[in-house]
């Protein structure tokens, strides 16, 4: 080994302390990096493969009926290079162990199995066969829910008719990665199941015979979608179309980018706060380190090494520190990513999600902390290198004191010697303090940032289910049923109160922009259901015109008092102008609010209902839904409280482990910056410490002095953590500000409150560490040596 | 020169006719420099009186920076007992050392040692906020000659200057002993007059018992008695009957 390598690592060595606190910075920087990365790509790998495998479409369309022969119109629009057309229906699902009923989404599959558009993956089981009963495949995660699995019965309400149907296989489809029923606003695996039934039989059983109600395209890779799409619309548009969907827009493949997207952001953005603060360390405790081996320097540029020799030599001291970091990151980083994704597979069902750490984002995460290091070392390695030998070899300057701002300002009287040396110093390092007040307040920050998340659900669910959801239950029916089935629903057992709203399926246009969704009728004095802002608000209706969706509003580029254009997509299939009488800023969808009554009055229709709003009292409810579940008109039913329950038990599960990682790192953070300035204070003031001491300082008494740099410092950070935990909060709420859900920005005081404990940890646990240096501080040593 | 026996320095001490304010008997210290043991001191015995000015001379690696320091309560002997007046100090806590210094001892070292985020005053503040009873620290200032500075900051100060703070920090808490490590071994020697006179004044109007370690065998002089120590031990004591003013050394 060469001498200056030796040295290299002797250096290293003798600093491991704030080497390995640096070493954490780095590392945690590019832990993060590699888990979000790495699961970005583990998920989206896993897409594209299952995607392609199992031949996901491009296009989606629904209708009402049409006849099969216009398959064949279809698979000639230009552009189309595969159709295939299905039987779907949402119906009435009866399992044992559930008291209320499930929503089935039956979708036909063929009589024999072939390669099929949005085909299906079986998991276990066989293949649906012709026999006497009704075979059916059942999607994977609803058997698991339910401890269901081939062998097994369940019983549908299938165009009237109850029928058992014979589980003999579980399956999974690209259509549906991540599920979720129409209405609801969360997942609900337990409540909600994909059933494939082979396509005859369901068609007979929905009177379907001879038709279709669903059509999905593969397109030719030269296809013009918007135009396909727009003759598809022609050609469905008689059979009652309700609109075709790019890809971009079906429900599971949009949560799934949703997630990746945040993935993709994020991975790129908050490992940048650790780099730079590592990045300032480093700074930190290479020019301090240069300034303490200047009269080594001299010497070696006196007995003849070069520049580069000095540059390379210190620098590598950083690259060092560097590469124990990565090291640590990659490991980290890669197990946390393996145990984020699996956590994924809770949410999005694949067949196989394989974790994926691509070589590329190793090389990426070496790259990024090298730079990171390069960058902090490269004003000490600059110094090092301009420093005549000569000059070096005399003692650097002593140190310029002045009086303090708070001296100047006239409350010197109040500070004793002791306090003086301490917000002297500070003041004199200024740049250091300022990079220690900002990695600590960085670590608090990300934090908040990391932690409110759970804040900002609770309040959405809160929001959502105690104010603008109070129904226990919502009954949709098949087809709009005659005003007097509220009085029948309301006259079941268990019913305190029933509100019916209309619903149609209608396509949103303002100039050129389009979206499609549901136009919603109620009741301007419903109570089960009403319309709130994010931020707690009610919202009435208005008497004319709708009230819209803010986020819907954006999307299509309307302002209130303009005129939205509403192709309804049932019945006669009005187009209608309707007025925006005012916005509204719901956390959840993009809805389209209108009066019941002049809902009724545009579709020039009775008042007929799509479902109701259901108040339940605890004792009756069992009743209600049993009777409800073999009522042939009832298409299903959405509990409230069931769905946030098992949301938040999935949440509780997830979130636990992503808060580990956040909270783990912003100490590490914390624990870093705190740790580095107290050892360079240490290592600049031993000299005045150990003065103290040989003056009859107590060792408690310099223990004070030292931390009380820190404790003002930490306390000086807090502030600044708790408003940039805000504004990382805000940042946060922006990227995840979609079409399916705003988070809104809340956070509780109990997240601000651990982000200062985890700061206050860090600082005492590195307050700790110093001091077991500062016992064994050598007075004669120290005084005896010139500075 | 004449050379004594140590039981000798015993009775010389004596014969001031004052109560020891130290008692060291058989003093050792062994410190292991890397693989090395170095005997420091070799059983040294030395009584110091009240009001006394001691000047130790000797080379470089003769013991006397280890003597001064466990004297001033800095070290522990490796074998040996050392007395401050009835306090063992060789059997006294980390504690109790602390405390000793604090009232006890002033120190003053070649390297100034002064906190220099502090003005002079301050430095001396630092002192007579945690003694018994201390002198005002402006009194201390204006007893080195320093009354017109009290507000520099030692940046601001020559070396002669940041001596001299360094002596009236010292001297500010009132000590029993002021224990000087080489005070002018960074000074010229116009500026090094100026500080020996400092020590002398205190020593003269105080009656501090001063202690102080050079290389410089010119300020033997002004002592009351010298030491000159070679190799761990007390060679010879120089007992002067007359001491010369420090305004009349040269070297």
């Amino acid at each position: 080994m060469r001498p200056l390598t030796r040295k290299l690592w002797r250096d290293v060595l003798a600093q491991r302390g704030p080497a390995a606190a640096i070493a954490l910075v780095i590392g945690s920087g590019i832990a993060l990096y590699v888990l979000m990365v790495s699961c970005f790509w583990s998920l989206e790998r896993t897409r594209e493969t299952y995607y392609e495998r199992y031949r996901f479409a491009d296009v989606f369309a629904r209708l009402e009926r049409a006849p099969q022969r216009l398959e064949r119109e279809i698979a000639a629009i230009p552009g189309v290079a595969r159709v295939r057309t299905r039987v779907v229906r949402d119906v009435a699902l009866d399992v044992p162990d559930l008291e209320e009923a499930a929503t089935a989404r039956m979708i036909s599959i063929p009589a024999r199995r072939r390669p099929m558009l949005c085909d299906v993956f079986l998991r276990a089981g066989r293949y649906v066969e012709p026999g006497e009963t009704d075979e059916v495949l059942v999607s994977e995660e609803f058997a698991a829910a339910h401890g269901l699995g081939p062998g097994d019965t369940i019983h549908a309400v299938i165009g009237g008719s109850r029928r058992p149907l014979r589980i003999v296989g579980l399956a999974l489809t690209p259509e549906y990665v991540y599920t979720i029923r129409p209405g609801d606003v969360l997942p609900d695996s337990r409540r909600f199941a994909i059933v494939f039934m082979e396509r005859r039989r369901l068609a007979a059983a929905l009177s379907m015979e001879g038709g279709f109600n669903d059509v999905v395209l593969r397109l030719s890779p030269t296809a013009d979608r918007k135009e396909v799409i727009r003759r598809l619309d022609d050609l469905l548009e008689p059979y009652g179309g309700r609109g075709a969907i790019p890809r971009r827009l079906q429900m599971s493949h949009w949560y799934l980018e949703n997630e990746l997207d945040g993935l993709r952001k994020f991975g790129r953005t908050i490992p940048v706060v650790f780099l730079v603060v590592a990045a300032f360390l480093l700074h930190v405790v290479m020019s301090r380190l240069v300034s303490v081996q200047r009269e080594q320097i001299a010497q070696l540029k006196a007995i003849g090494y070069s520049n580069r020799d000095l540059a390379l030599h210190y620098a590598g001291w950083s690259l060092v520190v560097a590469a124990l970091g990565a090291a640590f990151g990659l490991a980290a980083g890669a197990w946390f990513g393996a145990k984020m994704t699996s956590m994924y597979a809770e949410f999005f069902h694949f067949p196989l999600l394989e974790y994926h750490l691509p070589p590329r984002v190793i090389v990426e995460a070496l790259a990024v902390g090298a730079a990171a290091a390069l960058l902090g070392g490269q004003a000490a390695v600059r110094r090092a290198v301009r420093l005549p030998p000569a000059e070096a070899m005399r003692p650097e300057p002593p140190r310029v004191y002045r009086r303090s701002v708070l001296e100047r300002a006239g409350l010197g009287g109040w500070l004793s010697p002791a306090t003086r040396i301490t917000v002297r110093s500070l003041e004199r390092t200024l740049g250091r303090t300022t990079i220690t007040v900002f990695g600590i307040s960085a670590g608090a920050a990300l934090l908040i940032g990391g932690t409110f998340t759970l804040d900002g659900m609770d309040a959405m669910l809160d929001l959502q289910f105690n104010v603008a959801q109070r129904y226990d239950a919502l009954v949709t029916f098949y087809l709009p049923a005659s005003p007097r089935a509220i009085e029948e629903i309301a006259g079941l057992p268990g019913v305190i109160r029933a509100e019916g709203f209309r619903t149609v399926a209608a396509r949103f246009r303002h100039r050129h922009r389009l979206r499609h969704g549901v136009l919603t009728g109620l009741e301007p004095g419903a109570r089960l259901r009403q319309i709130v802002s994010s931020r707690g608000r009610r919202v009435p209706l208005p008497a004319r015109g709708v009230l819209m969706s803010a986020k819907l509003a954006e999307v299509l580029g309307i302002r209130p008092g303009e005129a939205l254009e509403v192709e309804v997509l049932e019945g006669r299939r009005p187009r209608l102008r309707l007025p925006v009488a005012g916005l509204v800023d719901e956390p959840l969808g993009t809805e389209v609010y209108i009066s019941r009554d002049e809902l009724h009055a545009l579709l020039d229709e009775p008042r007929v209902l799509s479902g109701a709003h259901v108040l339940l009292d605890a004792a009756g409810a069992p009743r209600f839904h049993r009777r409800l579940k073999n009522t042939p008109m009832v298409a299903g039913v959405v509990l409230s409280e069931a769905a946030i329950r098992s949301f938040e038990d999935t949440l509780e599960r997830t979130v636990g482990i992503v808060r580990t990682f956040n909270v783990m790192f912003a100490v590490i953070i914390a624990f870093g910056v705190v740790y580095n300035a107290a050892r360079i204070s240490l290592a600049e003031r031993a000299r005045d410490l150990a003065t103290l001491r040989v003056i009859g300082f107590r060792r408690r008494e310099i223990a004070e002095i030292l931390l009380g740099e820190l404790a003002i410092v930490t306390l000086l950070a807090i502030p600044f953590g708790l408003a940039g935990g805000w504004l990382m909060a805000w940042i946060v709420v922006r990227a995840y500000d979609t079409e399916l859900f705003r988070m809104p920005l809340v956070i509780l005081p109990r997240t601000y409150a651990t982000a200062v404990i985890a700061v206050l940890v860090a600082a005492v646990l590195s307050g700790a560490a110093v001091r077991r240096k500062l016992q064994r501080l050598d007075l004669i040593a120290v005084l005896k040596t010139r500075e | 020169m004449t050379a004594r026996q140590p039981s000798d320095t015993n009775s010389a001490a004596n014969a001031t006719g004052s109560v020891p304010v130290f008692r060291v008997r058989g003093l050792t210290k062994v410190y292991r420099m890397g693989e090395v043991p170095v005997h420091a001191l070799r059983g040294v015995d030395l009584d110091v009186a009240e009001r006394e000015f001691i000047v130790i001379l000797g080379p470089s690696g003769s013991g006397k920076s280890t003597l001064l320091n466990i004297l001033g309560g800095l070290d522990v002997p490796t074998e040996g007992r050392v007395f401050y007046r009835e306090q063992e100090l060789t059997r006294a806590s980390e504690r109790e050392l602390t405390a000793y210094r604090r009232h006890a001892v002033g120190f003053v070292f070649q390297f100034y040692n002064l906190i220099p985020s502090l003005t002079a005053r301050e430095n001396v503040e630092l002192v007579t906020d945690i003694t018994e009873r201390p002198m005002d620290p402006d009194d201390a200032l204006r007893l080195v000659g320093l009354g017109e500075r009290l507000d520099h900051f030692p940046a601001q100060l020559s070396g002669g200057e940041q001596q001299r703070v360094a002596i009236a920090r010292a001297i500010a808490k009132n000590p029993d002993v002021l224990l000087c490590d080489e005070p002018t071994g960074a000074l010229d020697i116009s500026t090094g007059i100026v500080v020996l006179e400092a020590l002398e004044r205190i020593n003269r109007e105080i009656g501090t018992t001063t202690m102080i370690i050079t290389h410089n065998a010119a300020i033997a002089s002004m002592a009351d008695r010298v030491l000159r120590l070679a190799d761990g031990r007390i060679a010879e004591v120089i007992v002067n009957a007359d001491r010369r003013p420090a305004r009349e050394l040269s070297w």
